[in-house]
């Protein structure tokens, strides 16, 4: 099992998020992790999905998901040839004497303090999944109090557009 | 036996109504556009090209309610026929439709009027359409459209919904129907405003006739059927992810008429996609051009003639051993609209081993999903066929075609030890498969038959000769016990002219035989033998051979304490009801119903309880595996191979 990378461009409707997670569940496969925004079309929005699963199977989803009628295309990104990110907000617990330490962590991986606390920092942090692991890998010491994760979001190296073509409506 | 008086004569008295002008809003509701299938053209296609090939018309706009944008939509569309049954969510919508030309049919139940209009659908190819109104209403849809999902049959429903301000607060009467029904529809629709009303409708239509067709639901809130509308006619569909291939890849084509003209086992597989693309002159011609066998499957009956020399008969679990072997032994499968169903291939890693596989299917999805497709081809079979026979022809002229004589030779060989055919029961009881076998013969070619689900669906496939494409409608991938009496009584609506059966079960005509009533009151003649066997005969079968004859919850009473009694209900119903009990009165019984054209008939053919249904594959066997009776395996000459 690898895990593959979808950008699926979407009619901006409502439920259309459903339609395309609930096709996931009804033909076995597990979400990695999804993230949904709207694109430089007001009228499409992007959902990158992370799913774990062997390229055959894969195969079979693409193309149901391609049978949604409100599904304009799907394109998966090479990791070799495109840039993931996810974003990570994480309360640590850093009192006087941890403070520090944690703060020099937040320097190393170019991570940054959002809030303040007197026992406690509010640490916002991008990159790879991997650079996250392993922040928070060395996070971890201090004492992770609370934590949130965005889904991966990708976007293809290069000046080529996945949104150009004559698959998108032209208004 | 009492005659009801036909509501049809009031129906009528209001149409002559509306025809006259007579009714204040009938003006509002005018057929201004009857005829025209297809709105206009979606961005898909280029401006002005209308895909039915309908006469442009004056555009046309006018100031109406929510529910007289939907009638009058429907009336744009060419409905003629509507099945439903009204309620409070969709209430507004059956006002206009009092005066509409769009005749509304109503049903006993919502189940009834799903699978009528997928009768109606299956029986003209037209889109069918029901109409119910929300929650309990909307949920009794479920079933139906299921099974026309599975079976991708061109359905519309059109469901009422509470109000949009109550959506959401478990007001009465609500449910999420397009939640319920996202994973069994085409796609589905929650109308949001008053004006988008007719281009939701085009699109549903579009969608539910087009590339793979199959059921669209559009559920629309009580206050937008209320609201002031402004209907515009034709609408500009907006469905920029929708593009089905229709035409195949050149390139593929020519592979495939390669491999066809160099197989030396080739066997054509045809599925129900062959029918819904109107391919069956097609398939005939390329069959004798290539001397291809042909297996045609469940779905597909009917599309190349029974008796055909080429036909093997029907493959999978209970199909013909030479088409079961066929398929199993040949180094060729062309797959023309089927899919490679779990009742077709038997145990999926041992079938059909050493065959190479083209596959052309409308749905891409299809291909490759259960055997991999060493020729994908992905278009609308109408169009593959017919590319085929041009590629095939021009290969032959270049290359001297394989000689078949050998496959044939070992085909017809099994054909003759192992013919279907069944034995006389000992007990001396009616062979339901003799009763069956003769509806056929008196019925003929020209008639519809439409089974339920079971031993009697099965026999029916079996023993009745499908000479003419969309002559056989049953419930194939969903298996929807109950399906029989309403589709043929939407079957009937669709082709008043043609004589319809629908074969059942005790077990299946009790869950929906109370659309006779409707059947009755509509003046639509429907026929219906019923097939008693007393019990729920295909699972005591299973009973029979696999849980040692154990029949636990299979009887059903019907033959020991005759209840219900099906003359005595088939009167209640409104309809003649017969009775036949031994071989001798089976030709006089169905001849007493084929001379009864103004009322429907049910005939209880009281038959034998341990019939079974042979050959079979047994669930999760392989084909090789198959049985030609119990304890009988066919011998395969293995040298041959």
């Amino acid at each position: 099992m690898t895990l593959h990378t979808l950008s699926v461009l979407v009619e901006n409707k409502p439920g259309v998020l459903a339609r395309v997670s609930g096709l996931f569940s009804r033909r076995g496969f597990n979400i990695d992790s999804l993230a949904v925004g709207e694109t430089e079309n007001p009228d499409v929005s992007r959902i990158t999905i992370v799913v774990n699963a062997e390229s055959s199977p894969l195969e079979q989803v693409t193309k149901q998901l391609n049978k949604l009628v409100n599904v304009l295309k799907i394109v998966e990104l090479d990791a070799q040839v495109s840039v993931a990110r996810e974003l990570l907000l994480v309360k640590v617990r850093a009192d006087r004497s941890a403070r520090a330490q944690v703060l020099e962590t937040v320097g190393l991986f170019r991570a940054r303090v959002v809030d303040v606390a007197p026992d406690t920092l509010t640490i916002e942090a991008t990159g790879t999944p991997d650079k996250l692991d392993a922040l928070l890998r060395d996070l971890e010491p201090f004492g992770i109090k609370e934590m949130v994760q965005s889904g991966t979001v990708a976007i293809g190296r290069g000046s080529r557009a996945i949104t150009a073509g004559p698959a998108l409506r032209a208004a | 036996m009492t005659r009801p008086t036909p509501e049809t004569l009031a129906h009528s008295a209001r149409r002559a109504r509306t025809g006259t002008g007579a009714t204040g809003d009938a003006a509002d509701h005018a057929p201004a556009a009857r005829t025209g299938a297809a709105p206009a053209a979606s961005r898909a296609v280029p401006a002005g090209a209308d895909p039915a090939g309908t006469p442009a018309r004056q555009p046309t706009t006018a100031q109406v309610s929510g529910a007289g944008s939907l009638v009058r939509s429907l009336e744009a569309l060419g409905v003629d026929v509507v099945f439903g049954i009204p309620g409070g969510a969709i209430l507004p919508a059956y006002d206009p439709l009092y005066d509409s030309t769009v005749r509304h049919i109503l049903v006993r139940h919502e189940q009834g009027a799903g699978h009528a209009a997928t009768g109606y659908a299956q029986a003209t190819g037209r889109v069918g359409v029901c109409i119910a109104t929300s929650g309990p209403g909307a949920t009794n849809l479920v079933t139906p459209i299921a099974d026309a999902y599975m079976d991708s049959v061109p359905i519309v429903a059109i469901t009422g919904q509470v109000a949009r301000p109550s959506i959401g607060t478990d007001a009465f009467q609500e449910a999420d129907i397009q939640g319920i029904t996202l994973p069994i529809t085409k796609h589905n629709f929650l109308v949001q405003t008053a004006d988008e009303i007719p281009r939701v409708l085009a699109e549903a239509f579009h969608l539910a006739a087009t590339g793979r067709p199959g059921p669209v639901l559009v559920d629309i809130p009580k206050d937008v059927l209320q609201a002031p509308a402004t209907f515009s006619w034709p609408p500009t569909l907006d469905l920029p992810g929708y593009r089905p291939t229709l035409h195949p890849h050149g390139k593929q084509i020519r592979e495939a008429a390669r491999l066809m003209t160099t197989a030396r086992r080739p066997v054509l597989y045809v599925g129900g996609g062959v029918l819904k693309a109107g391919a069956t002159e097609g398939l005939r011609r390329l069959a004798e051009l290539t001397g291809i066998p042909v297996v045609t499957t469940l779905m597909a009956l009917g599309a190349f003639p029974d008796s055909h020399r080429q036909h093997l008969g029907m493959p999978g679990m209970h199909g013909t051993v030479a088409a079961v072997y066929g398929l199993q032994k040949a180094d060729l499968i062309v797959a023309l609209g089927a899919r490679f169903d779990d009742r077709v291939t038997g145990k999926l890693d041992s079938f059909a081993p050493d065959a190479a596989v083209v596959h052309a299917d409308v749905d891409p999805a299809e291909i490759g999903k259960n055997r991999h497709a060493d020729v994908p081809i992905v278009g609308d079979a109408r169009h593959v066929i017919d590319e085929l026979i041009a590629a095939v022809t021009a290969e032959q002229a270049t290359h001297p075609a394989a000689d078949l004589a050998d496959w044939w030779h070992q085909l017809d060989d099994l054909r003759e030890r192992y013919p279907l055919g069944f034995e006389e029961p000992a007990d001396g009881t009616l062979s339901p498969q003799f009763v069956i076998k003769r509806l056929g013969e008196i019925a003929g070619p020209d008639a519809i038959y439409v089974a339920g689900v079971g031993q009697h669906q099965m026999w029916a496939s079996q023993f009745i000769s499908y000479e003419k494409p969309n002559t056989w409608l049953n419930s194939g991938g969903l298996g929807t016990m109950g399906y029989a009496v309403p589709a043929a009584m939407g079957a009937k609506v669709g082709r008043p002219e043609t004589t319809v059966w629908a074969v059942d079960g005790d077990g299946c005509f009790q869950m929906t035989n109370q659309e006779l009533a409707t059947c009755a009151l509509e003046g639509i003649p429907v026929k219906v033998a019923v097939i008693n066997n007393g019990n729920l005969g295909m699972v005591r079968q299973w009973q029979t051979l696999f849980y040692g004859e154990r029949y636990s919850n299979t009887e059903l009473g019907t033959h020991k304490h005759r209840i219900p009694d099906f003359v005595k209900l088939a009167e209640a119903l409104g309809c003649v009801g017969l009775r036949c009990e031994n071989a001798a009165d089976v030709d006089k019984t169905i001849e007493a119903a084929m001379a009864i054209t103004d009322a429907p008939v049910v005939i209880d053919f009281v038959v034998g309880k341990d019939a079974m249904v042979w050959p079979m594959v047994a669930a999760g066997t392989s084909n090789d595996e198959i049985m030609f009776a119990r304890g009988v395996r066919p011998v395969f000459d293995e040298d041959d191979i």
